[in-house]
């Protein structure tokens, strides 16, 4: 659960200029959805919001302080491809985020540590749909269900953000319904802010609070190079989505990924997440 | 049918692969048949039965000079410093060329460095290393090392850079550090590329060994070969060459078999 402000940020490689005068606000909790032509400069922006690349000028504010200038685990991402570890087990790739966080030097959990982020990363895969998988190594599933697995391994590290390069794209539409229930279903039950780019119009507004168009404003040849893209529409759907407030949901006592006990009415099951300090 | 299209059954197959081996004998002994029936000593085109002799007293029976098994103590002189000379290059290579291929950093630092190093002709270096080190052991691994180990780490640093930028970013998203980075993404996708690296420098690490034996040694297959050599015995070298090229066959099909076993998921990432 993040507030991030984008104040002025322009993106400019050399003499070209990608992104220009990009200003917005966006409230905790919301679910982004960034779309536009190919080329406008949707995934620059996203990788600006990771921390792979900084703005030219501008700043990004997450929470009222300006945005690290490198990945780290605040934010989690899905990409389209190569998301998830291939020489890690289903089970192995979700356990990553938890053995990173608790054993610095060596990366890996044993003994009762080890049980217990596997029961919880267990727990997990159970509701993203990939139970029974957990031994398997991804390049056995789906895309699909690489994209679900991609999915609970940024989950499990509980990040603030969740950022998404076109993750359903090379999905099909059926497994696309499929799996965008599920993302419903985790932007409610965790406290994630999302933004998610995407170039299928449907999935943006079946899934997002507020739609953001970049565009360039002038596309003659001699203009491209001068004239980056910007925000063109700025779209709150209607009737106006939001996240289940949290106060529904029990905070998770340390340690632990779920509530066990509580269980929400006419929902499969409650994903309480424990903020990161 | 296009010839493109005629794809060889699997018998079919077994006959064209042993076709080659098959034809390179027929050669053989027929020149041999030849030569020595024009002259019963020619020593230059043995037959089987002066070479399975040779092979008997050479592998089964007690040198009386030394008392031990020639060609056994051979192979083990041979394999010994191959091995060690092996082992100390590939973790090198396996060490520096994670870290060079992960930090730019050591890449800016090393990497030229490196890539000039591989063009030294290590035989070169080889009188450098025999009056620096002496005529032992030591100056033989050496040459093995300095000979096989900048392409290593090379080749490595190379495999590292070519892993997808997003396992890296995706990493440092779920909280890792650089060394965390280096242990569990890194260092366990190089292991079955650095098997690939390692049977690609078997043949420059044997040429280097029989090398090194064949100016300095006291032992070792490459210093028979060429001690046999003055006498023209080649009833000696000629099973001595196909046991070395039998030996190499043999390790590099056990590191192949190694990569399966231990690297299941690696076959499919290879194939993308």
């Amino acid at each position: 659960m993040s507030a991030i402000r984008l104040d002025d940020v322009w993106k400019e490689y050399g003499d070209h200029i990608v992104l220009e005068r990009i200003t917005m606000e966006v409230e905790p909790r919301a679910f982004i959805a960034l779309v536009g032509p190919s080329g406008c400069g949707k995934t620059t922006l996203l990788r600006m919001l990771l921390g792979e690349e900084q703005p030219s000028r501008g700043q990004i504010m997450v929470d009222g302080k300006p945005l690290r200038a490198e990945p780290d685990a605040d934010r989690g991402v899905v990409f389209q491809r190569y998301s998830v570890f291939p020489h890690l087990t289903v089970l192995q790739n979700v356990m990553l985020g938890r053995e990173l966080r608790d054993a610095k030097f060596t990366a890996r959990l044993f003994g009762a540590a080890g049980r217990a982020a596997a029961d919880d990363a267990m727990k997990l895969l159970a509701e993203v749909g990939l139970a029974g998988q957990e031994s398997k190594y991804p390049s056995a599933l789906s895309g699909g269900m690489q994209q679900r697995l991609a999915l609970a391994q940024a989950i499990m590290r509980g990040p603030k953000i969740l950022l998404l390069d076109e993750p359903f794209g090379a999905l099909d539409p059926g497994i696309r319904a499929d799996i965008h229930l599920l993302m419903k279903r985790l932007w409610n039950e965790t406290h994630l802010t999302v933004v998610m780019v995407t170039h299928d119009l449907s999935e943006a507004f079946g899934l997002a609070t507020r739609v953001i168009a970049l565009e360039r404003q002038r596309n003659r040849p001699e203009e491209r190079e001068r004239y980056g893209a910007t925000v063109s529409r700025d779209l709150e759907i209607f009737p106006r989505r939001s996240a289940e407030p949290r106060s529904s949901v029990q905070p998770a006592p340390i340690g632990t990924t779920r509530s066990g006990t509580e269980h929400q009415p006419g929902r499969p099951g409650a994903l309480v997440l424990k903020e990161q300090p | 049918m296009r010839l493109v299209n005629i794809r060889p059954g699997r018998q079919t197959r077994f006959y064209l692969l042993a076709l080659p081996f098959l034809l390179v004998a027929i050669a053989y002994f027929a020149g041999s048949s030849a030569r020595l029936t024009q002259n019963p000593n020619d020593k230059l085109l043995p037959a089987l039965p002066g070479m399975v002799q040779a092979v008997k007293q050479m592998a089964f029976e007690v040198d009386p000079r030394t008392g031990s098994y020639l060609m056994a103590s051979d192979t083990v002189a041979s394999l010994g410093r191959l091995g060690s000379a092996l082992a100390i290059s590939t973790v090198a290579a396996l060490v520096l060329g994670i870290v060079i291929g992960l930090l730019p950093g050591a890449n800016a630092l090393l990497g030229p460095f490196v890539s000039v190093t591989s063009m030294v002709p290590p035989l070169a270096l080889l009188p450098i290393l025999f009056i620096v080190m002496g005529l032992g052991e030591n100056s033989k691994i050496a040459l093995i090392v300095i000979g096989t180990l900048p392409c290593m780490i090379r080749d490595l640093a190379m495999k590292v850079q070519e892993l997808p930028r997003e396992q890296i970013v995706k990493a440092q998203t779920l909280g890792a550090s650089t060394w965390q980075i280096a242990l569990r993404v890194a260092m366990p996708q190089t292991l079955p590329r650095l098997i690939d690296v390692l049977r690609l420098q078997l043949g420059p690490a044997w040429l280097f060994l029989i090398a090194a034996e064949a100016i300095a040694s006291d032992s070792g297959l490459g210093y028979r070969i060429f001690l046999v050599r003055r006498y023209l015995a080649m009833d000696v070298i000629i099973p001595y060459v196909a046991w070395i090229t039998l030996l190499a066959f043999l390790i590099d099909v056990g590191l192949r078999v190694m990569q399966r076993r231990l690297f299941p998921w690696f076959a499919s990432v290879r194939a993308e």
